[in-house]
C-alpha cells in the first residue's frame, strides 16, 4: 500500500513535470506568426489603462455599461471589463477599489448618504438623461376592455377580476422585483384599496406574469417601471395613483401617492475621478433618453445579439450623440 | 409507525423463517408506542385551538418592515463597509488572500481562457487546451474518459461559450484544490478526535443549510468582487461533503488492521500514511467528486457577485427570458458534471493498482507492444502471452503523446483559428449545431409547448393551492406562535423522544429571535408539502427502476441531469407553466430533490434480499402487494434517508422558491441581498431557514432511529 501511494505521487509529480516543461518550451518559440497584437486603439494623449464598469441585472443598465465600455474599447483604448455586481455590491465596489463606475442608479438615497455623503469614496457622475417610472401596471388587453381602470379610483370596482388562489379572496397586486422598494402594502392600505399584495419574487415572474396574462386574456395588476427592453414587446398600461409631491412619501407608512419620478444617474468612484484617465469625460459626458436605451436593449433581449455588437450597432447609426460625449 | 411496518409484515413461510429473523431482530422486542394515537391527539388540540385563536399573535411583519434585531445587522454591516478597508482584519488579512487568489487565477485565465493583453487571445489556443486536458486524462483515467474530455471541450466551443466554460473549470478546480487542503486534515481530525467532530459537525451543517444568497453580499466585501469570492463561496459550499465523507472513511478503517499496524511500532503518522490513509481513499475520493459536484452547483449565484463561469450566461439570459440560451450554459455545466465525475472516479479505480493496459487498448497496442525494447514491457503472467507494460514502458509512450499534445499547443499559440473556437462563418459546418442554432431549438420547442398546455397548467395550480395549500399553510401560519411552537415540540417528543424536542426547543427559540415567526410558518407548510410530494414522486419512480433495469437505465440520466442543472435554468419554464405563486416554487423544489431521493428509493428497492422477494412470490402474492407489503417496508431505512435528503434539499430550494412567487423567508433572503436596508432582515431570514432545516434534520433522524430498531 505504502508503494502505491508513493507510485501515485511520482506518477503526479512526473505528469506536472512533464507537462510544464513541455509548455514552457512551446510558449518561449510561439508569439508572431499568425496571431497579431492587438493595437491600443487611437491615441487621445492621456493613457486610459483599465476601465471597470459594473453591470446591474438588468438589459437597459448593460445597454448603457457595454455603449460607454465599447466606445472607451475602441476610441481610448481602455482595457475594459464588465463585473456583475448588484446595485448594493457595486457601490461598496466603488468604495473599496474594484469597481469604477456605475452607469445607471436608481436614487438609492440610503446609498447616497453612505457613500457620496459620509465617506466621500462615490462621486456623482451627472445624469444618463433617462427618465425612470416606477408604478403599477397592467396588459394592454385590460386597457381597451376597460378603459377607466388606469385611474387608481376605479381599482376597487375591478378588484374582483383580479382575484387570485395567491390573495385570499381580494384583488392580487402582483409586487416584486426584490431588488427594488416598495411602498405597495402601505399604498394599499391608504388609499383603501381591497387588494393584497403578492410577492413574485423576480422581474423573471413579472415579466412571465404580463405575457401570459396578455396571451390568455387573464387579468393582471403588478409592479414594474421603465425603461425597460420587455416595452418593446409589450405596451404595458400605466395605472395613475394620486400625483407626486414633494414629501408626500416622507413616512413610509403614510404614503399615500405615487412613485415619484426617477433622474437616473451616473457615479464614478472618487480614486478614478482622480485618475485622469480619459473614460471619466467619457462616463460624464454620456447622456442618451430612454428610447436611446431601449432600442440597445432590444438589439440584446429581443433579437438576441451581444452586447457588444448591440452597442457597435447603435454607436455606428448614432455618430452625433457619440462625438458630443468624446469631447472633440 | 413502527407498529405498523410490524403488523404489515406478512408472516414468513417457514423455510426462510430463520434467515428472516436475522434480518429484523428487533422487530418484535420493540417497546410498543402509541405513536399514531398521540399524533391524532396533538392534531385534534392544536385544531381547536386553532379554530379558537385563528390569527392572534402571529408575528406576521410587513414586507418592508424590520425589528431591532436586523437594524443591528445592518449597523454591524454598515461598520465593516466604511471602516472595513483601513481595519487590520478585513482590509489586510482578507485583502491579501483575495489579492492572492485574483492574481493567481488572473494568470491562469490569461494562459488559457481570456486575451492575454496585448495578445488578442489567450496564451494557449483551445486546441492547445483540449490537447492538453485529453493527455491529463488519457494518462491518469484511459481512454474512455479521454474521449469524454474531448467531447466535451469541443462542445463548450462549439456551444461558443469556451471562455466561460474553462473559467468555470479553472473556478472548480481552484475550489476543490482548497477544499482538498483545509478538508482533508480536517477530516482526519475530526476521525481521530470526538470534540472536533462534535465542534467541527454543527458548523458543516450551517454551511450546507444557510443559503448563500444570505451571505453573498458580505463575503464580496471581504474580498473584493472577483474570481475570489467566487471562490470563497464555492469553497463553503463544496467543504462540507468532503470533510464528512473524510472523517467517515477514515473511521471506518477496519479496528483490528490499527491494532496490527500498531504492533509494529508504527508511529501516528506512519499509522496515517501508510495505514489510514492509503485504506480510506477510495472514501476519499468519492468525497472529492462530492465537493465537486457541490462547487459546480455554485455557478449561478456565484456569477452574481462576479465570479467567473457559466452561471454568467445563464444569469444574462435570465435577465431577458430566452430559455434556450439559459438552457445551453446550464447542459454545459451538466456536461462537465459529467466529465469530472467520470473521470476522477476512472482515475480512482485505477490507481488502485490494477494493470492499466487492458481491454481494447491491448489489442491496439499489441503489435506496437511486441516490438518495444525489454526494459519497457513485461510478461501478463499465467502463460498469457500478451505481454505487458512496466511503469517505465507506460512513462515512455506518454511521452511520445506529448509529442503531438506540444505541436498542438504550439499551432493554438501561432494560428487563429486554433487560439480561437471558430464560430459559424469560419466552420460552415458547425451552423446547424451551434450555440445559436440549440437556443433557437429549444426556444421554438418550448414555446410550443407551453402554448399547448399552459392553460391546464395554470388551472392546476389555481386549484391545488385552493385545495391543499392554502388551507395547510392557514394551519400553520395563523395559528398562535406559541400553540404552533408547542405542537411541533410535541410531534418532535412522539417521533423522537426528548433529545430532538431539545434541539427543537433551541432552534425554534433561534427562530422566534430573527422575528421571522409568521414567514417561517409559511415556508415551513411550502416545505413540508413538497417534501411530501417529493416522496410520492420518489416512490413511485423509485419502486419502478428497482423493480426493472430498463426503467433504471431510460430514468437516470434524466435524475442526473435534473440533480445538476442550475435550477435558474428551468425558472423561467416553470413560470410559465405555472405562473407566479408558491405551487411554482413547491415545483421548483420537486424538480430539484426528487432526483436524490428517487435515487435512494430505488436502491433500497433493489436492496431487498431476492429470497425474500422469492418466497413472497411463492406464497403468490400479486405485484401490488409485493410492492406494498414486502419491497416498500423492507426498504424502510431506505425510504427514512430518502425523506430526509430530500427535505434537506427542498429546504435548499426556499430561496429559489423566493424568486418564482413562494414569498416568505427565501423571497426576504433575495431581498436582503437586493436592497441594501433589508440587508438584516435577509440575514435573519438565512438564520432562520437554517434553525428550521437543523430541526427538521434532527428530528428526522431521531424518528428514523426509531423506526429502524
Amino acid at each position: 500500500m505504502a508503494r502505491g501511494l508513493t507510485r501515485g505521487r511520482t506518477r503526479l509529480v512526473a505528469i506536472v513535470a512533464s507537462v510544464g516543461l513541455g509548455l514552457a518550451a512551446v510558449a518561449g518559440c510561439g508569439s508572431g506568426g499568425g496571431i497579431k497584437d492587438a493595437s491600443g486603439g487611437s491615441s487621445s494623449g492621456k493613457d486610459c489603462g483599465d476601465l471597470r464598469i459594473a453591470v446591474n441585472p438588468w438589459t437597459g443598465y448593460v445597454a448603457n455599461a457595454h455603449v460607454i465600455g465599447y466606445l472607451a474599447k475602441t476610441k481610448l483604448g481602455c482595457n475594459v471589463t464588465y463585473p456583475d455586481v448588484k446595485e448594493e455590491v457595486g457601490w461598496a465596489g466603488m468604495a473599496s477599489g474594484s469597481i469604477d463606475t456605475i452607469v445607471e442608479n436608481w436614487g438609492h438615497p440610503d446609498l447616497v448618504k453612505k457613500y457620496i455623503d459620509e465617506q466621500k469614496s462615490v462621486v456623482d457622475a451627472g445624469p444618463t438623461g433617462g427618465k425612470g417610472i416606477i408604478g403599477w401596471y397592467v396588459p394592454p388587453w385590460m386597457a381597451q376592455k376597460y378603459p377607466d381602470i388606469t385611474d387608481w379610483k376605479n381599482l376597487n370596482k375591478y378588484a374582483g377580476l383580479f382575484k387570485t388562489s395567491e390573495s385570499g379572496g381580494k384583488g392580487q397586486l402582483l409586487d416584486g422585483d426584490p431588488s427594488y422598494v416598495t411602498n405597495d402594502e402601505a399604498l394599499v392600505k391608504n388609499l383603501k384599496l381591497n387588494y393584497k399584495v403578492v410577492v413574485g419574487g423576480s422581474e423573471a415572474g413579472l415579466i412571465q406574469s404580463f405575457k401570459s396574462a396578455e396571451k390568455n386574456k387573464t387579468p393582471l395588476l403588478a409592479y414594474f417601471y421603465e425603461p425597460q427592453w420587455f416595452f418593446s414587446e409589450m405596451k404595458l398600461v400605466h395605472v395613475n395613483l394620486p400625483t407626486y409631491k414633494d414629501g408626500c412619501d416622507a413616512d413610509a407608512a403614510k404614503v399615500n401617492c405615487d412613485y415619484p419620478p426617477y433622474e437616473l444617474n451616473k457615479l464614478i468612484a472618487k480614486k478614478f475621478d482622480d485618475s485622469g484617465s480619459p473614460a471619466v469625460d467619457l462616463v460624464k459626458k454620456f447622456s442618451w433618453s430612454n428610447d436611446d436605451q431601449n432600442v440597445v436593449a432590444k438589439y440584446i433581449a429581443a433579437d438576441g445579439m451581444s452586447p457588444d455588437d448591440a452597442a457597435k450597432k447603435w454607436v455606428d447609426a448614432n455618430p452625433d450623440k457619440v462625438k458630443a460625449w468624446l469631447g472633440s | 409507525m413502527a407498529v405498523d411496518t410490524a403488523t404489515a409484515v406478512p408472516p414468513p413461510p417457514p423455510a426462510r423463517q430463520q434467515e428472516n429473523k436475522e434480518e429484523q431482530p428487533y422487530l418484535e422486542r420493540g417497546k410498543k408506542r402509541h405513536t399514531g394515537p398521540l399524533l391524532l391527539g396533538i392534531l385534534v388540540v392544536w385544531l381547536v385551538v386553532f379554530a379558537l385563536l385563528k390569527n392572534h399573535d402571529t408575528r406576521a411583519l410587513g414586507l418592508q418592515d424590520t425589528t431591532d434585531f436586523h437594524e443591528w445587522l445592518n449597523r454591524i454591516r454598515d461598520w465593516v463597509q466604511l471602516h472595513g478597508p483601513d481595519n487590520w482584519f478585513f482590509g489586510g488579512v482578507l485583502g491579501f488572500i483575495g489579492d492572492t487568489f485574483n492574481n493567481i487565477f488572473t494568470f491562469l485565465q490569461k494562459l488559457v481562457s481570456i486575451p492575454a493583453f496585448p495578445r488578442p487571445v489567450p496564451q494557449i489556443g483551445w486546441l492547445g487546451v483540449v490537447a492538453v486536458f485529453a493527455w491529463i486524462a488519457w494518462a491518469v483515467a484511459g481512454l474512455r474518459s479521454t474521449i469524454l474530455v474531448v467531447i466535451t471541450f469541443l462542445l463548450f466551443g462549439v456551444f461558443g461559450l469556451w471562455q466561460d466554460s474553462i473559467d468555470l473549470l479553472l473556478v472548480t478546480i481552484l475550489a476543490v484544490l482548497v477544499c482538498f487542503i483545509i478538508g482533508l486534515p480536517l477530516g482526519i481530525a475530526m476521525a481521530r478526535r470526538t470534540t472536533m467532530s462534535n465542534i467541527v459537525t454543527p458548523l458543516l451543517d450551517i454551511a450546507q443549510t444557510m443559503p448563500p444568497f444570505a451571505y453573498l453580499a458580505p463575503v464580496a466585501l471581504g474580498f473584493g468582487i472577483g474570481p475570489t469570492t467566487a471562490i470563497v463561496l464555492t469553497v463553503v459550499y463544496a467543504l462540507p461533503p468532503l470533510v464528512r465523507i473524510t472523517e467517515h472513511g477514515i473511521r471506518s478503517v477496519p479496528e483490528t488492521t490499527i491494532e496490527a499496524a500498531r504492533s509494529l511500532g508504527l508511529t501516528s503518522s506512519q499509522m496515517l500514511r501508510r495505514v489510514e490513509l492509503p485504506m480510506a481513499k477510495r472514501t476519499i475520493v468519492v468525497g472529492v467528486n462530492q465537493s465537486m459536484m457541490a462547487a459546480l452547483s455554485m455557478a449561478t449565484i456565484a456569477a452574481l457577485v462576479n465570479g467567473p463561469g457559466l452561471g454568467k450566461p445563464v444569469n444574462a439570459a435570465l435577465q431577458i427570458q430566452n430559455i434556450g440560451a439559459a438552457s445551453v450554459a446550464g447542459l454545459l455545466i451538466v456536461l462537465m458534471a459529467i466529465m469530472l465525475d467520470r473521470t476522477t472516479t476512472a482515475a480512482s479505480e485505477r490507481s488502485g493498482g490494477v494493470a492499466s493496459v487492458s481491454g481494447p487498448q491491448v489489442l491496439l497496442m499489441g503489435v506496437v507492444l511486441e516490438k518495444l525494447p525489454r526494459w519497457a514491457t513485461e510478461d501478463a503472467g499465467r502463460g498469457v502471452r500478451h505481454p505487458r507494460l512496466t511503469n517505465a514502458g507506460k512513462w515512455t509512450i506518454r511521452g511520445l503523446w506529448l509529442i503531438p499534445v506540444l505541436v498542438a499547443v504550439y499551432l493554438s499559440r501561432q494560428q487563429l483559428n486554433f487560439a480561437q473556437f471558430p464560430g459559424r462563418d469560419v466552420w460552415g459546418f458547425l451552423k446547424p449545431i451551434d450555440g445559436k442554432s440549440v437556443t433557437k431549438y429549444i426556444n421554438d420547442f418550448s414555446n410550443w409547448f407551453i402554448d399547448k398546455v399552459d392553460t391546464f397548467t395554470l388551472a392546476l395550480k389555481n386549484d391545488v393551492t385552493k385545495v391543499v395549500i392554502n388551507p395547510f399553510q392557514n394551519l400553520l401560519a395563523e395559528s398562535p406562535w406559541w400553540a404552533m411552537a408547542l405542537v411541533i415540540l410535541a410531534i418532535a417528543f412522539v417521533l423522537g423522544g426528548w433529545r430532538p424536542t431539545v434541539i427543537s426547543a433551541v432552534c425554534l427559540a433561534i427562530i422566534f429571535g430573527t422575528g421571522l415567526w409568521n414567514d417561517s410558518m409559511v415556508t415551513l407548510a411550502m416545505t413540508l408539502l413538497a417534501t411530501l410530494l417529493v416522496m410520492v414522486v420518489a416512490v413511485i419512480l423509485g419502486v419502478g427502476m428497482g423493480r426493472s433495469r430498463r426503467t433504471d437505465t431510460i430514468i437516470r440520466p434524466f435524475l442526473d441531469a435534473f440533480q445538476t442543472i442550475p435550477p435558474f435554468v428551468y425558472l423561467v419554464p416553470a413560470l410559465a407553466l405555472f405562473g407566479v405563486g408558491r405551487f411554482t416554487a413547491i415545483m421548483a423544489a420537486l424538480a430539484y430533490a426528487a432526483p436524490i431521493a428517487t435515487k435512494l428509493v430505488a436502491d433500497g428497492i433493489r436492496g431487498v434480499a431476492p429470497t425474500t422477494v422469492e418466497a413472497a412470490r411463492s406464497t403468490g402474492s400479486t405485484t401490488w402487494q409485493m410492492i406494498t407489503k414486502v419491497q416498500l417496508p423492507m426498504a424502510r431505512e431506505s425510504l427514512v434517508l430518502a425523506t430526509n435528503q430530500g427535505l434537506l434539499y427542498v429546504l435548499s430550494m426556499v430561496v429559489i422558491g423566493g424568486l418564482v412567487g413562494g414569498g416568505s423567508l427565501g423571497y426576504i433572503v433575495v431581498s436582503g441581498f437586493s436592497q441594501d436596508q433589508l440587508f438584516g432582515k435577509g440575514l435573519a431570514a438565512g438564520i432562520a431557514i437554517t434553525a428550521m432545516g437543523v430541526m427538521l434534520d434532527r428530528i428526522a433522524r431521531y424518528a428514523a432511529a426509531r423506526v429502524g430498531r
